[in-house]
């Protein structure tokens, strides 16, 4: 276990969450030899805690605390104070993630470039290219075990693969498997392989899913170097004359208040909590919040485009028969606008068992049309549909005026609103998903709208210029020297791959940044 | 968002285990006045025309009741899912009612109401689901009929002996996953 620290050490590196970004960083920084306090908002559980029933373990593990949502978009009717379906706990939101590591394609770094001004977003290129990031993606995939990299063998088809990919061979559809996945195939890294349990969202039992709670914090812990301080809720990042970060205020367990001073924060909550701590840091000397200067922090919120397909069969499927994740179709993901919008989208398995289809097959939906699909559930098949949103900057995260958490912070509003590039390729995506079954003999399709967002990003995004977004090419915030954010919310685009791949290269490509800063005496 | 309603379902059956209902299926009938309908109430409590179970009511009335365990079935319509488990997922409006009069008028007012809607035999009265569901479109935006459909998402179809029915298999961790049981063993395709 890690050697706890002095809340007066003015030493340590504070990361703020445990998750994809900040348990990687965690981990890194420690391998090295630095010190490093994590403050993790949520309770530690460890995997054998979790459990196969799908409210419960949402109960279990979720981020419930208040938040309101706005825009045009369904999830602010259907589930208007749950605008993101994330973890709190230690290890974040890798706990339920269902671990499809994909890389972006070289183009997708360059949006703007490829795609030209599109009306109505704020689209940017990002500061890193496909060449700088490959050697981290390298050592992302390696840590992390996906299958198809470093000859690991791909995951075994289960029921719901085998409808997809007959669909996708009957279509013509080239670029169909079972997915690159940061589950084991085989032991691996002291993990188990997977034992096709089907409850991927609700935290692998068996271990044999990446987490950052059994993977790379305990390696961290090993170290000495590495404390993670569970139930510590972050509420304000402060700093000196001189405009550098001293340290950050949070709520203990107890919910009493405790200031933890720093040499270096790293922000790591995701895209919806970590604006937010930045805008409730404002200062007199920083009234729009840290690291705002440009206007940016809590803008261009990304969910990506998403959806379902759900399709019933004349006879059994049993799609919540093991990996939840594990296939996909990559064909739809190039850039090709002569289908009526910029960017790609992903196709890949997706199941939820009898308790959450009932929510979210078609939320608000009720009587034969609804529950006749129900009825059916034994012979679904079904897949999400996840491609490349538009960056808006009117879509993002503000602080409520008037109310506020237990420990006094103004909770967190989230507004979206589709692009209208989102909803062509949306619609694109549902009958291309559509056709997929019915190639292979679907009675009934369900085009299923996005559920609260799993994936969220952009909220603190990097650019190369200060005037453009919040941090630079290694998530080190244009303002402030010893400030870094360490999650999605730094992604500049969304690209149409799942995103937690980059977040954690990214983290490790921090982490040699931040050593040698350190070691350089720049920060 | 969870509900544990389904937990407290058991102690409803005992009509049958102890000796049989008190009062013969005729009488019952004679006694509610609801011949032809398909659930009967007794005192305080509503039953199945079987009389395989039957659900006391402490804060709503048992017509209320009834009433809410046909609403249950028309919003969510399952004809292979009897109605001891609408029962059971409408029973927490019942024990919420007992310490919530707000929530009380809200139920007993949308009841109410749906039979002033349904004319002279109540909304149990009409005899076809079409008939009931286009009243219920009339209503679907008020919080009566959202209150209760939302609570049903959660309070039917997460009772772990509704899931069966579904082919729904639930846990499978104890089992060993789905590795040996199945996990690919689709044939058709
Ligand atoms: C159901 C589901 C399935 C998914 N599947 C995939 C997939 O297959 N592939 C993929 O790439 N991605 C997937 N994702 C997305 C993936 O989980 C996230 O992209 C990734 O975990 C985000 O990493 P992060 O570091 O930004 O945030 P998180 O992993 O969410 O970590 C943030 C942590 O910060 C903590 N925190 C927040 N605020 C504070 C505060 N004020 N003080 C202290 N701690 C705080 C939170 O409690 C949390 O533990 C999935 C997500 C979900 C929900
Ligand atoms: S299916 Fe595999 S990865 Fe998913 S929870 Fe089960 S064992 Fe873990």
């Amino acid at each position: 276990m890690g050697a706890p620290y002095a809340l007066d050490d003015s030493g340590v590196v504070v990361i703020i969450g445990s998750g994809a970004g900040g348990g990687t960083l965690g981990n890194e920084l420690a391998q090295k030899g630095i010190d490093v306090v994590v403050l993790e908002a949520g309770k530690r559980h460890e995997f054998q805690d979790f459990i196969n029933d799908e409210w419960d373990a949402f109960s279990q593990l979720s981020w419930l605390d208040a938040r309101t949502t706005s825009g045009g978009w369904r999830v602010a009717k259907d589930f208007p104070g749950l605008p993101a379906w994330i973890v709190k706990a230690v290890g974040g939101s890798t706990i339920h993630w269902a671990g499809a590591s994909l890389r972006f394609q070289p183009h997708e770094f360059k949006a703007l470039t490829t795609y030209g001004q599109v009306a109505g977003a704020n689209l940017l290129d990002w500061p890193v290219t496909s060449e700088e990031l490959a050697p981290y993606y390298d050592k992302a995939e390696f840590k992390m075990g996906v299958t198809r990299t470093n000859e690991i063998a791909g995951l075994p088809g289960n029921n719901n693969y085998k409808v997809l990919k007959a669909g996708a061979d009957k279509l013509g559809y080239k670029n169909c498997h079972t997915g690159r996945m940061a589950i084991n195939s085989k032991e691996r890294d002291g993990r188990q392989a997977c034992q096709q349990t089907g409850f991927c969202f609700q935290g692998c039992k068996w271990g044999a899913k990446w987490s950052t709670l059994y993977s790379e914090i305990p390696k961290g812990e090993k170290t000495g170097k590495l404390e993670v301080r569970a139930e510590s809720h972050v509420l304000k990042i402060e700093h000196d004359a001189s405009g550098k970060v001293t340290g950050v205020v949070y709520a203990d367990k107890d919910g009493k208040t405790q200031r933890q001073k720093a040499r270096v924060v790293a922000v790591a909550g995701n895209s919806i909590e970590s604006p937010r701590i930045l805008l409730n840091s404002a200062s007199s000397m920083f009234p729009n919040g840290l690291a705002n200067s440009s206007g940016q922090v809590g803008r261009n919120y990304m969910r990506h485009m998403t959806g379902s397909v759900y399709a019933v069969f004349d006879k059994p499927v049993r799609m919540h028969r093991g990996t939840t994740m594990a296939g996909i179709i990559s064909d739809e993901s190039r850039h090709d606008p002569s289908r009526g919008f910029v960017g790609g989208y992903e196709m890949e398995t997706l199941s939820l068992g009898l308790p959450f289809m009932a929510a979210f097959l078609n939320p608000g939906g009720w009587g034969r049309s609804f529950t006749t699909g129900l009825d059916n559930y034994e012979k679904m098949a079904g897949m999400w549909l996840v491609g490349e949103d538009m960056p808006q900057e009117q879509n993002g995260v503000t602080l409520h005026k008037e109310k506020k958490d237990k420990y006094g912070m103004p909770i967190p509003n989230v507004a979206f609103t589709d692009h209208a590039n989102d909803i062509a390729m949306r619609n694109h995506a549902y009958k291309q998903g559509m056709a997929v079954y019915q190639a292979v003999g679907a009675i009934r399709t369900f085009p299923t709208p996005p559920y609260p967002s799993t994936h969220n990003l952009g909220t603190n995004r990097m650019s190369d210029k200060a005037r453009d977004g919040v941090v630079n090419k290694w998530g080190q915030t244009h303002d402030i020297k010893n400030l870094f954010v360490s999650d999605g919310s730094q992604f500049t685009t969304g690209a149409a791959e799942n995103p937690t791949l980059t977040i954690v290269a990214l983290a490790i490509r921090q982490a040699d940044y931040i050593a040698k800063a350190m070691g350089a005496k720049e920060i | 968002m969870s509900s544990h309603d389904h937990h407290d379902h058991d102690h409803h059956h005992h009509h049958d285990h102890d000796g049989g209902p008190r009062l013969s299926r005729r009488e019952l009938i004679q006694q509610s006045g609801l011949i032809g309908a398909a659930l009967l109430v007794s005192g305080s409590a509503v039953m199945s025309p079987d009389r395989a179970w039957a659900m006391e009511t402490t804060a709503l009335k048992p017509d209320t009741m009834a009433t809410l365990i046909q609403l249950a079935r028309d919003i969510y319509p399952h004809d292979h899912v009897a109605d001891k488990f609408y029962a059971v997922a409408v029973k927490g409006h019942d024990t919420k009612a007992g310490t919530d009069a707000a929530h009380k008028d809200l139920i007993e007012q949308g009841i109410a109401d749906l039979d002033k809607r349904a004319g002279a035999g109540g909304y149990r009265g009409l005899g076809w689901e079409e008939e009931r569901v286009a009243i219920l479109r009339q209503i679907e935006a008020t919080p009566f009929f959202q209150t209760v459909r939302g609570g049903l998402v959660v309070s039917l179809y997460n009772q772990k002996e509704v899931w069966p029915l579904f082919g729904y298999e639930g846990e499978s961790f104890s089992k060993g996953g789905y590795i040996k049981r199945g996990f690919d063993d689709i044939q058709w395709l």
